[in-house]
């Protein structure tokens, strides 16, 4: 039964990995780019999944934890003739200038020093509880978008990074004869990764300690599950893949500046998450896939509209009002569903084991 | 630095403090009786400072009518922001209205960019609260002197209004318990919009003052000052009124006294709210003046 369901699971690894690779070589290259931005957006949705839905801590920060993935993967990847015509403020830090490594070993950099700034915000604010807890990781988010701009010689400030290296499939484009500029691969695989940790560490006894204390936490506490310990861990781990996330976002922008990382990216994960159901991962997955779809698929809405018999003026900023409308009326109709009907579902699967 | 100088940033800092304080206090009354942050409340801040705009671009009335009926109105945008927005979720997890919350934030904000326009908009403020006063050589802009006046006049009422009047009654024992304050027969759809109103129409207030002291309208304006004003909220005790104003002044001042003696770190200006807040909260995680929390076994 059990060597059943692995395979189960191998053959679709396969398949999507496979699927990936025809559609790197069927679609067009911004199709290949919305794609790509959907397995970012699971991965993020993923790791604030873990942290507000399976954990129960109400984190608005992965903006900043984006961030610092973002930056160290754009620092450490960049050729240093592109570092001197981006730093023409202020030099760059000479120590950084030289600094050139692959890709992966970027990307993983990244990821870590997010979880080390998870664990170091996490250790103190944890502490407190839900919309205060809320509150402090905003501040925090905002504080390290702040302190980018104001660290002229490390991460150009206001001005951003452009001409972040895209070219990091080198290997893969190789194999499979694909261009290699945008590529599905990198975050397809990483994507699939991250789901298959998420369901080995929620099956596992580590995520039903965290099941446990979002369900309540004295009750947890009582029956010997370290509340500290569990938490600052779903933090760092949260905001590990919150930094990965972010890496691969800069190398499919190619170009990043703190004014991406305002608290609006934020809202955009914390949305897919909502709308998936705290808590459930196939739920954040395709409400990922959905969100970033539709977003580009309301683009229409901003631009002037051909009616047959009129022409409506283009009017920019009718996409995000639509989408923020749509959004409010699921909030407000799905109403608790959201948490209660995947709630009961968790406990359904547990049931039948 | 000499003492004018340090005058003159003392009003600067009294000024902004008493808007921050203005605001604040907004979310302190939502909070106090809904457990809810409202994080439209900057949005509000904004459309508060916009129908003024347009009053006095569209309208023969005098500015401080205008000033008023804005304020008026404003309040019961709020009042239909609860309505809608929260309403609907009053018995769902707090999670879920939060989000609520957010959500009614980012709408606001995207249908002012629709209705509005991005492009800044110069608030046209009357001369009268223009000019620059100057006592002894520290030369004050004017308003920087209303502002806290108009503050301590709102404050005496609104505390007449909560300490003296039934519907302050009403309000005080709705967010003392909730439950107990229904089977009361206190009608509690009727104070929440009370309160809803009250908090915005104060809003509204900040936002004009807002507009006339800094004399720029975006429509995203509402995001930073409706941030650091959760925060003066909460760094005084959120659901405490005197707590609300003595945490926008600390806000206030500290942050023009930071400008002010260490300007190299004028860069870091906003994060000084973010960081008073984080030290506060681990020191004391209710807030200055807040109550402490019994946990429930």
């Amino acid at each position: 039964m059990k060597d059943n369901k692995n395979t189960k699971y191998l053959i679709y690894i396969v398949v999507a990995i496979i699927s990936m690779i025809i559609l790197n070589l069927v679609l067009d290259s911004y199709k290949v780019r919305i794609l790509n931005l959907c397995f970012i957006y699971i991965i993020l949705g993923l790791s604030m999944n873990l942290i507000n839905g399976f954990t129960g801590l109400f984190s608005l920060g992965h903006a900043g934890f984006m961030a610092i993935g973002a930056y160290t993967v754009a620092i450490l990847t960049m050729a240093p003739e592109m570092k001197e015509m981006n730093y023409y403020m202020k030099p760059m830090v000479p120590f950084l200038q030289e600094l050139n490594v692959p890709f992966i070993v970027a990307l993983i950099a990244g990821g870590l020093l997010a979880a080390l700034f998870g664990f170091l915000i996490g250790a103190p604010v944890l502490k407190l509880t839900d919309d205060y807890l809320a509150i402090a990781t905003l501040g925090f988010s905002e504080i390290i978008r702040i302190v980018i701009i104001n660290l002229q010689s490390v991460t150009n400030g206001a001005l951003g990074l452009k001409g972040i290296p895209q070219k990091t499939n080198e290997i893969f484009a190789n194999i499979i004869g694909t261009r290699s500029s945008i590529n599905l691969l990198w975050a397809g695989i990483i994507a699939i990764l991250t789901i298959a940790f998420m369901y080995l560490l929620m099956n596992g006894s580590y995520g039903k300690a965290l099941k446990a204390i979002r369900e309540d936490e004295i009750a947890a506490r009582s029956m010997g599950i370290n509340l500290f310990k569990h938490k600052v861990a779903s933090f760092t781990i949260g905001s590990f893949f919150a930094g990965i996330g972010g890496g691969l976002l800069a190398v499919s922008l190619g170009t990043i500046d703190p004014t991406l990382f305002k608290f609006t990216l934020t809202w955009n994960i914390l949305l897919i998450v909502v709308l998936g159901g705290m808590g459930n991962i196939a739920g954040s997955v395709v409400s990922a896939v959905v969100v970033t779809i539709a977003m580009e698929a309301l683009r229409f809405l901003d631009e002037s509209i051909n009616l047959g018999f009129m022409q409506t003026p283009a009017l920019p900023g009718l996409r995000m009002v639509v989408f923020s409308i749509i959004l409010m009326t699921v909030i407000i109709f799905k109403k608790d569903n959201v948490l209660k009907s995947t709630l009961e579902k968790v406990r359904g699967r547990y049931a039948k084991n | 630095m000499s003492i004018q100088e340090f005058l003159q940033h003392m009003a600067n800092g009294t000024s902004l403090g008493s808007l921050y304080a203005l605001i604040a206090i907004g979310y302190t009354l939502v909070y106090g009786i809904l457990r809810l942050i409202n994080f439209a409340h900057g949005e509000i801040f904004m459309l508060g400072a916009y129908i003024a705009y347009y009053g006095i671009i569209f309208t023969p009335l005098p500015w401080w009518l205008v000033f008023i009926l804005a304020s008026v109105l404003t309040g019961l945008v709020g009042l239909l922001l609860e309505k809608l927005a929260y309403k609907p979720l009053r018995s769902s997890p707090r999670i879920t209205i939060l989000i609520s919350a957010i959500g009614a934030s980012f709408l606001l904000q995207n249908l002012s960019i629709l209705v509005f326009g991005g492009r800044p908009k110069a608030f046209p403020s009357p001369d009268i609260l223009n000019g620059i006063l100057n006592i002894r050589g520290v030369s004050v802009a004017s308003i920087s002197i209303i502002i806290p006046i108009v503050t301590i006049i709102l404050l005496v009422i609104l505390t007449f209004l909560i300490k003296k009047t039934k519907t302050g009654m009403a309000m005080r024992a709705l967010s003392k318990d909730y439950e107990a304050a229904s089977l009361m027969g206190i009608d509690i759809n009727k104070v929440i919009s009370f309160t809803f109103f009250i908090g915005s129409f104060l809003a509204a207030v900040g936002g004009i003052m807002w507009g006339v002291k800094y004399p720029q309208l975006v429509p995203h304006m509402g995001m930073m000052p409706g941030l650091k004003c959760f925060i003066a909220a909460v760094i005084g005790g959120i659901g405490n009124i005197t707590g609300a104003v003595i945490g926008g002044f600390i806000l206030g001042l500290g942050e023009i006294m930071l400008i002010a003696f260490l300007p190299t770190l004028t860069g870091y200006r906003d994060a000084f709210a973010f960081i008073l807040l984080i030290v506060i909260l681990l020191i004391k995680p209710t807030g200055l003046m807040g109550e402490k929390i019994a946990e429930k076994v």
